[in-house]
């Protein structure tokens, strides 16, 4: 603890403490999958139909195998570093500012752990900016004297399929839930199923597509603290695996393995809907300082 | 399809993209070449130009994928396939000159999907997102072209017993239609 200025006991963590435990979550997220996922793959084995997905899903659990054991990654692409900070009022970074040791942390994992840089610095001109960095990094600002830092690398095959809606009230629940299993079937074998949805219900229109970022990072397998959002998200997860999508797009009866709703305040005049789709390497890794 | 996988290799014959259906499993054996979006680009450019193409394109496979960099004594990092509707636009060109087959995933366009009738040529796909696993069958990795795009540069593969499904076939048979219009409950 170190007194300021202004009289804030705060606690002090080192720039380099959090550069080194960002570039260790960005390779063990992209390189070890979690093991609500691993249990997901088990349980989508049991209860596919399709011999053709059975052998994807057998496929999946071998690789996340050969990647824990190799610290190889899951996927090629190991995707856009999404990190989500959540900082307590009563810490203070010394030696360097926070966003640039999240920065630097992504760089230096990204380099030392042999995952790709997909990240181009321009969206029309596609130079390449050689250490997957700038990260899109989310801050809220919390009570208390801790630092939780969480790494979800995000791969662009999968985010290529997501899409916000701005629906009014009038839409209802029905409107949301058309909307969702539409999207989840258009999208087909794109974003590699089986697939887990983030829905972001409410908010604004860059909010609710946070959310439905955010959505992704639930344990799969948990079940939404409200009743009525918990028996929404079975439905859709029902809804969506009727379509026949199956594995890898193949046909089956496996699509997606979960739906995780966010919901949020909402103005009188709107009801936006946001879809934001993950493949089955739903990736994230967090640590609390 | 885990008991009877056609052993293929490259470069592939008309006899042997023949013999191919939607739905087959396949292990693949031979020399394949990378190459994903900015490539697919400056390949077709080159083309235009009436310039030669930096591999051997009768007969080839070209494999959708950016792999993760190699470690030190490996031939290649993690390497799965890339969604291969974004290459679509420039498919029937390559196609007309010789390519005769595509390892990616996803589906085609209809343009393709019709291109791969008239040339004879066949779509795999290979399973998102398996990559390590994907990995271990790739033998060897050599910079043929393009090295300025990083993930994206032109390699040849050496590859073994590389595991495939054909998606589209040379008589319009398309696994993703056939597949999903079996397991789809209406209502």
């Amino acid at each position: 603890m170190a007194e300021s200025g202004n009289g804030c006991q705060c606690r002090e963590i080192p720039f380099a403490q959090v550069k080194e435990t960002v570039a260790r979550l960005c390779i063990e997220a992209n390189c070890v999958l979690g093991d609500d996922m691993v249990r997901a793959l088990e349980n989508g084995l049991k209860a596919e139909e399709s011999e053709t997905g059975k052998e994807i899903f057998q496929q999946l659990l071998k690789n996340q195998e050969i990647a824990r054991a190799d610290m190889m990654p899951i996927c090629q692409d190991t995707g856009w570093a999404v990190v989500w900070v959540e900082i307590g009022s009563e810490v203070r970074i010394t030696g360097g500012a926070l966003g640039t040791a999240i920065q630097e942390g992504v760089a230096k994992g990204y380099t030392e752990g042999y995952l790709r840089k997909s990240i181009v610095a321009d969206p029309i001109r596609r130079k390449n900016t050689g250490n997957n960095t700038p990260a899109i990094v989310y801050y809220e600002i919390v009570p208390g004297n801790k630092l939780k830092i969480t790494v979800q690398p995000k791969g662009g095959g999968s985010e290529n399929m997501s899409e916000v809606k701005m629906l009014s009230a009038a839409d209802g629940v029905e409107g949301i839930k058309r909307f969702v299993v539409d999207r989840v079937w258009r999208s087909q074998a794109n974003p590699c199923p089986p697939i887990i949805v983030g829905v972001g219900i409410g908010g604004t229109f860059e909010k609710c597509a946070q959310l439905a970022k955010r959505a992704l990072l639930r344990e799969v397998g948990s079940v939404h603290p409200d009743p009525f959002y918990a028996q929404l998200e079975q439905e859709l997860l029902q809804e969506i695996n009727k379509l026949g999508i199956g594995p890898q797009g193949f046909g089956g009866r496996v699509t997606a393995l979960a739906v995780f709703i966010e919901a949020f305040p909402c103005h009188i005049a709107m009801m936006p809907c946001a879809v934001n789709i993950n493949c089955h390497a739903a990736r994230h890794k967090s640590a609390i300082l | 399809m885990t008991s009877d996988k056609k052993h293929i290799t490259t470069p592939l014959t008309e006899e042997v993209v023949r013999n191919l259906r939607a739905g087959d499993a396949v292990l693949l054996s031979g020399k394949i070449y990378t190459a994903r979006d900015l490539a697919h680009r400056r390949l077709v450019e080159s083309l235009e130009r009436g310039e030669k193409l930096p591999f051997q394109i009768q007969g080839a496979v070209v494999y959708y994928v950016g792999p993760s960099p190699a470690k030190p004594g490996k031939p290649i990092g993690a390497c799965g396939p890339t969604t291969s509707y974004r290459m679509d636009p420039y498919t029937p060109k390559l196609l007309s000159v010789g390519l005769k087959g595509m390892i990616g995933k996803g589906n085609r366009s209809p343009a393709v999907i019709e291109a791969l009738k008239q040339y004879c040529a066949v779509y795999f796909a290979a399973v998102g997102g398996a990559a390590a696993l994907l990995a271990q069958r790739v033998k060897q990795a050599t910079p043929v072209a393009y090295e300025d795009l990083g993930p994206e540069a032109v390699q040849e593969l050496l590859v073994e017993d590389l595991p495939l499904i054909v998606v589209n076939d040379c008589y319009g048979g398309d696994l993703y239609e056939e597949g999903v219009r079996r397991f789809r409950k209406e209502g």
